[in-house]
């Protein structure tokens, strides 16, 4: 009897942990670090289909939003935000800027080839450099950025489905 | 391209062999011959062999820097040293899982053919216990960390190894604590086999203690190697700072200590079954558990490798999993009736490795709640928390005082009887001598805690008497008493260095010297330097002390170009007294340098220390070879 219950509560006990773990598991997935509210500073690279060199002063005009995604064709998460990327791509009042991070310039074309351009223009950040400098810490990355040139909110990792609902309230 | 693709094929051979020793143990189980089935033995060789071949597939990956496997452009680069590219195998998660599967098939190997002397019926369901760990990590590996992922097409150029993992000691660190970790699988899986056959002896505590002692052995070095790396290379110039990935490398080894002395006592007597299993199965789920903490990233700490969710998933349900098959053996099959009823007496050893165990429990929860607390916390009321050094040393500190009183005199109880040798004079001595040394220091330096300042002398006490045990004639349990005194001695010197350290953070620049009370600073000039696979700009500093001596120090910044971070290496002169340790940050857009310095004191006797306190383990373990 004693040991009955002994049994039942260490289960329950061992199932509560397994919960709570389970739901942790889901949660700090998403991390998300303060640092948002920072204006972004201007930087300059070449474009992946054009061989000049272009500002962000230039391209960040004339729109409500900005979205800036750090993108490359070897990560495999890439891949599965990209349709959610075109479908964004379809919102007027957003500019989408994609940061193509230490990549191999054939393959980063054969990838936007092959699964469609969202991009109003790609940055090609071969060493790295635009990408540290905006805080990022993996790819993919994605930075919403207002009118003010302000960082309101990071994504870090790929577009989910809870994410992407998330975004699209910021864009309304 | 050809090593990837032999050891992709030889890691699902592995598989299929594993798979195939279960029906044929089955078949062979019932029948009442006193022998394993050749086959088995055979079986298990070769799981073991395709897992090797695999891993040296992978090694070779490495080596010739095969960028079409996804594992090396993710973690190796061209420029990279060659022992780099060799411990880089092992340096991410895909390779150290693939680590993790070759020593548990190297161990059930071992095991086989290491215990002829054993219950056939015990080896089999031994054997199958460990295929089911085995068979969960090589579909774990296979489906969700595969190390043979094919890139196309072929980079020309490895992403790199981060360049803090670039150190010799962290090179062989995860080896030598997986061969901890897996040896507790073996533990695991040997005490569930004796529950089912009701084989929880002398004879099996006799068998096991060596297999305990192996992974008591490999995870006190490979707890010690890690501590190590953070020491010369995090730059943060402590060697503990509780962080949750440390933490979970100590509770195995508390629990694993605690099990250490259990098995000494059912090695005499037929009492504590049903905690020695408790203790082997929850030695076991708690190096799981750290995997799955590590892995998963639920934590957020300096280690943690991928961010996968399925992985962190796997590991979960796999965990839990164990942790079910265990619960249901124990309780089905474990008889408490079968021991000896022989009272305990009050004053004897089995009563003092009790309290031992008690002990022990206690310092694992305490680091058990300080690790898991904030993951729960954050799950149920979405409050974020850290729980730092602070909270150990409140909830450690003084329950270490009965704990180091009670160490000085259980060695001198007997086994079984209520009998205590009469306290002789020299104890006494010592225990005034203690006392005189620490109101000496007391007096001279002051304590800022009470705490420390209790500490002190029953420190003082537990390493006199340990070591004069240590030099005593009589060596009757001489890998005991080395232990007994390492563990002392390292208490000693982590005592001594929290007291004595300081630290002094300043910025200076080229040609400005900075004095302090008892010595001065001066930071001479910079030079550049290139490294094989880095740049690197020197400091030259400096540094004074009160009677005007001066010794140089040139910590350093790297620049890796592959990926490229700039890590801090810190300059470390070691005496035999105190370490001066000096370690410089740029400061952005400035010609000012941050600089700290620290005088550690006793930092290397931490290590010695803790060194002695393994030796013991292994000196016991060599011991029981000679014997048999």
């Amino acid at each position: 009897m004693k040991n009955k219950i002994l049994l039942i509560s260490l289960i329950l006990f061992i199932c509560f942990c397994l919960v709570v773990l389970f739901k942790g598991l889901n949660n700090s997935n998403v991390y998300i670090p303060e640092t948002t509210n920072k204006i972004i500073k201007e930087f300059k690279s070449r474009s992946l289909f054009s061989d000049d060199e272009i500002s962000s002063e230039k391209i960040l005009v004339n729109s409500d939003y900005y979205i800036l995604n750090i993108w490359a064709s070897w990560c495999g998460p890439c891949r599965k935000e990209h349709p959610k990327l075109m479908e964004l791509s379809k919102n007027p009042s957003v500019k989408l800027i994609g940061i193509n991070y230490r990549d191999n310039l054939k393959n980063a074309k054969n990838f936007v080839k092959k699964f469609g351009n969202p991009y109003s223009v790609i940055f090609v950040d071969t060493n790295g450099i635009i990408s540290i400098e905006l805080g990022a810490y993996g790819v993919p990355e994605t930075i919403i950025v207002n009118k003010d040139k302000k960082i309101i909110k990071k994504f870090i990792g790929y577009l989910d489905d809870k994410s992407f609902k998330e975004l699209n309230s910021i864009l309304k | 391209m050809l090593a990837n693709q032999i050891g992709y094929y030889s890691l699902i051979l592995g598989l299929i062999s594993s798979i195939i020793i279960i029906p044929i143990s089955l078949k062979n189980y019932p029948q009442n011959n006193e022998t394993i089935n050749r086959k088995i033995i055979s079986l298990s060789f070769f799981q073991f062999f395709f897992v090797l071949v695999s891993f040296i597939g992978l090694v070779f990956s490495f080596i010739n820097s095969d960028f079409g496997n996804e594992t090396v452009y993710n973690n190796s680069h061209t420029t990279k040293p060659l022992f780099y590219k060799i411990s880089g195998t092992w340096g991410n998660h895909e390779g150290s899982l693939l680590l993790w599967l070759l020593v548990l098939t190297f161990f059930i190997f071992l095991f086989l053919v290491k215990s002829k002397s054993q219950p056939k019926k015990y080896r089999i369901l031994t054997l199958l216990f460990q295929q089911i760990i085995i068979i969960g990590f090589f579909i774990f590996v296979l489906k969700t960390s595969n190390p043979f992922n094919y890139l196309f097409p072929t980079p020309k150029e490895g992403l790199g190894l981060n360049p803090i993992l670039q150190d010799p000691a962290l090179a062989i660190h995860p080896p030598i604590l997986y061969l901890g970790f897996v040896g507790s699988s073996v533990v695991f899986s040997s005490s569930l086999a004796a529950v089912v056959q009701g084989y929880i002896s002398k004879s099996w505590a006799n068998h096991i203690k060596i297999w305990i002692l192996i992974s008591w052995f490999f995870l006190t070095i490979g707890i010690l190697l890690g501590s190590i790396w953070a020491y010369y290379e995090l730059g943060w110039g402590g060697f503990w700072f509780w962080d949750p990935v440390e933490n979970v490398s100590l509770m195995p080894w508390l629990s694993l200590t605690a099990l250490l002395h259990c098995i000494l006592v059912l090695e005499k007597k037929t009492i504590l079954t049903s905690w020695t299993i408790t203790l082997s199965i929850s030695t076991f789920v708690l190096s799981v558990s750290g995997t799955f903490l590590v892995r998963s990233g639920i934590l957020n700490s300096v280690h943690t490798f991928a961010n996968d969710p399925e992985r962190g998933l796997f590991i979960l349900f796999f965990l839990f999993f164990l942790i079910f098959l265990a619960l249901i053996v124990f309780f089905v099959f474990h008889k408490n009736g079968n021991h000896e009823t022989v009272k305990i007496n009050f004053l004897s050893k089995e009563t003092s490795i009790l309290i031992n165990n008690w002990f022990m429990m206690y310092f694992l929860s305490v680091v058990l709640i300080g690790t898991l607390y904030p993951i729960f916390l954050e799950v149920l009321t979405n409050e974020k928390i850290s729980v730092g050094p602070p909270f150990y040393n409140k909830l450690i500190l003084p329950f270490l005082v009965p704990f180091l009183i009670f160490m000085t005199f259980v060695p001198y109880l007997r086994w079984i009887k209520s009998e205590y040798n009469k306290i002789k004079i020299d104890i006494i001595l010592l225990f005034i001598l203690s006392f005189i040394v620490s109101f000496l220091l007391f007096k001279q330096f002051g304590f800022e805690s009470l705490m420390i300042s209790i500490l002190i002398p029953f420190t003082f006490y537990l390493f006199l008497i340990t070591a004069k045990d240590l030099l005593s004639k009589n060596k009757k349990n001489f890998s005991q008493k080395v232990s007994h005194f390492g563990f002392s001695f390292l208490v000693l010197s982590i005592l001594l260095n929290s007291i004595f350290s300081s630290e002094i953070i300043i910025n200076l620049k080229e040609g400005e010297t900075f004095s302090f009370q008892g010595g001065a600073i001066k930071f001479h000039s910079l030079e550049e330097n290139n490294g094989k696979n880095y740049k690197s700009i020197i400091g030259n500093f400096e540094i004074y002390d009160d009677k005007n001596q001066s010794i140089k120090l040139m910590p350093e910044l790297r620049i890796y170009n592959q990926p490229s971070i700039v890590t801090s290496e810190a300059d470390i002169k070691t005496t035999l007294f105190y370490d001066k340790f000096l370690v410089m940050n740029s400061v952005k857009n400035n010609e000012y340098f941050n600089v700290r310095y620290q005088l550690k004191s006793f930092m290397i006797w931490i290590w010695i220390s803790t060194l002695i306190l393994a030796l013991g383990g292994f000196l016991s373990f060599t011991k029981r070879l000679y014997e048999k």
